[in-house]
């Protein structure tokens, strides 16, 4: 592809012990683009993010960001240049109101970096934030315990922690597991006005159906192998991704 | 007229959050109150108290700030077993400035707290990547490691100590400065604690993934925090160096671990009001029960164990829940 690409992984491989979690996976990602990964359970879709962020070390390959090899950055540099995740485990600072736990990201090196970053109450900007995933500012959810708030605003919250760092990479890994249909119904137009403001979004998603509503692209991956790439339709016509999703017919003939 | 029960905080409570409005003198008190309460205990106190409770309220003040230094470190994710450490290097480094060097003790105490925080922070350096109990370990074995150098290579004074230091001017001096900076401790870390830069240093205890992702170095924030309460620590032990006149292996010892952790428990982790109160308690009552004689740790431990079954949440938590909950007789209509 061109030489434009946002965001590059090459041979990227990730070994736990004798555990294969990511094989020689190759991809490209250009900007303004919505990359979704799918897989089966355990196909390394996580351990690919992980990666990508630096927040485990690969075995080889190069991740290059905007050119720049990062793979051996820590984690904390690959987000300082513009790279911005959500975990699929979502666990905010639950004594803390919702509201609180936006400072952390928004006190960021990469916040003060930006223009303007550096002045402005905190708490207001933290509000504001909240206030575009969807906490109703007059219902005053923002000012609750995030313990007390249910998963569906956990993960907006989530969500508005990574926006905060204003990215231009957006990695949401399993953004949608663990809610309910009107939940994930609400979620959807915040991503989509993310693409509209032409960030780059990788999505890790179990919800197929959602997610091939909104992806350019979509990457399976099985066994921490890149198995199948294409437009969503493409995707679902492959007969690796079929056998991978539904289990192989045994083939050594019955 | 009809009478009800009301929360005394209730008029004046604004948010769930700890905001509050106020319209008079009464209200202003009422939080004000428990803020100037220590502040006048530690004017005051002094005053009042004979030479020997004297020199305990000394005590007390020294393992307030051993206590105050230990909830910052633990409030950042860094549980220290070896508040010894800090405090033995700021004593040795007051000990060697005014032994070798002739330095007075005004200006030794507070090189010392800078440069024992120096030191301190310099060798945990490199393990501020464990966690929990790892990096626990290592606090624990670094003074009594320590030790063991100073004996075998007779540096500083060996097992003999250095002795001879100059005293501060006098027992009032004493008092007030230690007193002081307790307080000054006490409030000034609460607002650290409490600005954006804490909730930091927060966020690393509770979740250090989380504070990673937001571009944040860690380790340089750990660095940080590790040096404040190393500074708090080893300005207590410079201190104690001139208020003994003499430094020596015992500022290693494990009391001055183990004393601050049991205050800061007792009185309320997380909260460096009740490591205050904690060591308020607990060194006056170790001394009290001087008297008893051999079974002296044996009560005092049985105390311990008490506060912390009845009182698990600590001394201070149970206090502050309670002073919100007090409660008042008003009229009302109809």
């Amino acid at each position: 592809m061109s030489a434009t690409a946002l965001l590059e992984a090459v041979n990227l491989s990730k070994n736990f012990g004798g555990v294969r979690a990511l094989s020689k996976v190759n991809f490209q990602l250009n900007e303004g683009e919505l990359l979704g990964v799918i897989g089966p359970n355990g196909s390394g879709k996580t351990t690919l993010v992980n990666a990508i962020t630096c927040f485990v070390q690969p075995s080889s390959g190069k991740v290059l960001f905007k050119g720049r090899p990062i793979q051996n950055l820590p984690p904390y540099k690959v987000v300082r240049l513009g790279i911005a995740r959500t975990f699929q485990m979502v666990r905010p600072f639950y004594q803390l109101p919702a509201f609180k736990n936006m400072i952390i990201p928004l006190s960021s090196p990469r916040v003060k970096g930006l223009p303007g970053g550096r002045y402005g109450d905190r708490d207001a900007k933290a509000l504001d934030l909240l206030e575009e995933v969807g906490f109703e500012r007059d219902a005053h959810v923002a000012y609750k315990l995030a313990g007390a708030l249910p998963q569906g605003y956990l993960k907006r919250l989530e969500l508005a922690k990574a926006i905060a760092l204003q990215p231009e990479l957006v990695i949401l890994d399993e953004l949608f597991s663990g809610l309910s249909l009107a939940e994930v119904a609400g979620i959807l137009p915040i991503i989509e006005k993310l693409r509209h403001q032409g960030k780059t979004i990788i999505m890790i998603e179990h919800r197929l159906k959602e997610l091939f509503r909104i992806a350019d692209r979509v990457m399976v991956m099985n066994f921490g192998e890149k198995i199948a790439e294409g437009s969503p339709q493409d995707v679902m016509e492959n007969e690796a991704v079929k056998s991978a999703y539904l289990g192989n017919e045994r083939e050594d003939g019955d | 007229m009809n009478k009800r029960k009301e929360r005394i905080d209730r008029g004046i409570r604004a948010r769930s959050q700890d905001i509050f409005v106020l319209c008079s003198w009464r209200e202003m008190l009422y939080l004000a109150g428990p803020r100037l309460l220590p502040i006048a205990l530690c004017l005051l106190l002094p005053l009042v108290l004979d030479v020997y409770w004297q020199k305990v309220l000394l005590s007390v003040a020294v393992f307030a700030l051993l206590a105050i230094s230990w909830d910052i470190l633990a409030q950042s994710g860094m549980i220290s077993l070896g508040q010894a450490l800090f405090f033995g290097c700021g004593a040795y480094s007051a000990g060697t400035m005014n032994h070798y060097w002739g330095l007075s003790p005004l200006l030794t105490i507070p090189l010392a707290a800078i440069l024992g925080g120096l030191v301190g922070t310099l060798l945990l350096l490199p393990v501020l990547r464990l966690r929990g109990i790892y990096f626990s370990m290592v606090t624990l074995i670094l003074p009594l490691m320590l030790v063991r150098i100073i004996e075998a290579t007779k540096i500083f004074g060996g097992t003999e100590g250095l002795s001879g230091m100059q005293p501060l001017p006098s027992i009032w001096f004493e008092l007030y400065l230690i007193l002081t900076l307790t307080l000054v401790a006490l409030f000034g870390l609460r607002r650290l604690m409490d600005s954006d830069y804490g909730l930091v240093l927060k966020g690393i205890n509770d979740n250090d993934r989380s504070v990673i992702n937001a571009g944040i170095n860690i380790y340089w924030f750990k660095a940080q925090a590790l040096f404040i309460a190393a500074a708090i620590a080893a300005f207590a032990g410079a201190f104690m160096t001139h208020v003994y006149m003499f430094v020596g292996m015992p500022v290693f010892a494990l009391d001055y671990s183990i004393l601050p952790i049991a205050a800061a428990v007792v009185g309320g982790p997380g909260t460096l009001a009740g490591a205050f109160t904690g060591a308020l308690i607990l060194v006056p009552l170790s001394e009290a029960l001087r008297g008893i004689g051999g079974l002296r740790i044996v009560f005092y431990g049985l105390f311990l164990v008490v506060f912390i079954v009845a009182l698990p949440e600590g001394i201070f938590h149970y206090i502050q829940r309670k002073y919100h909950q007090f409660e008042r007789w008003v009229e009302v209509d109809a």
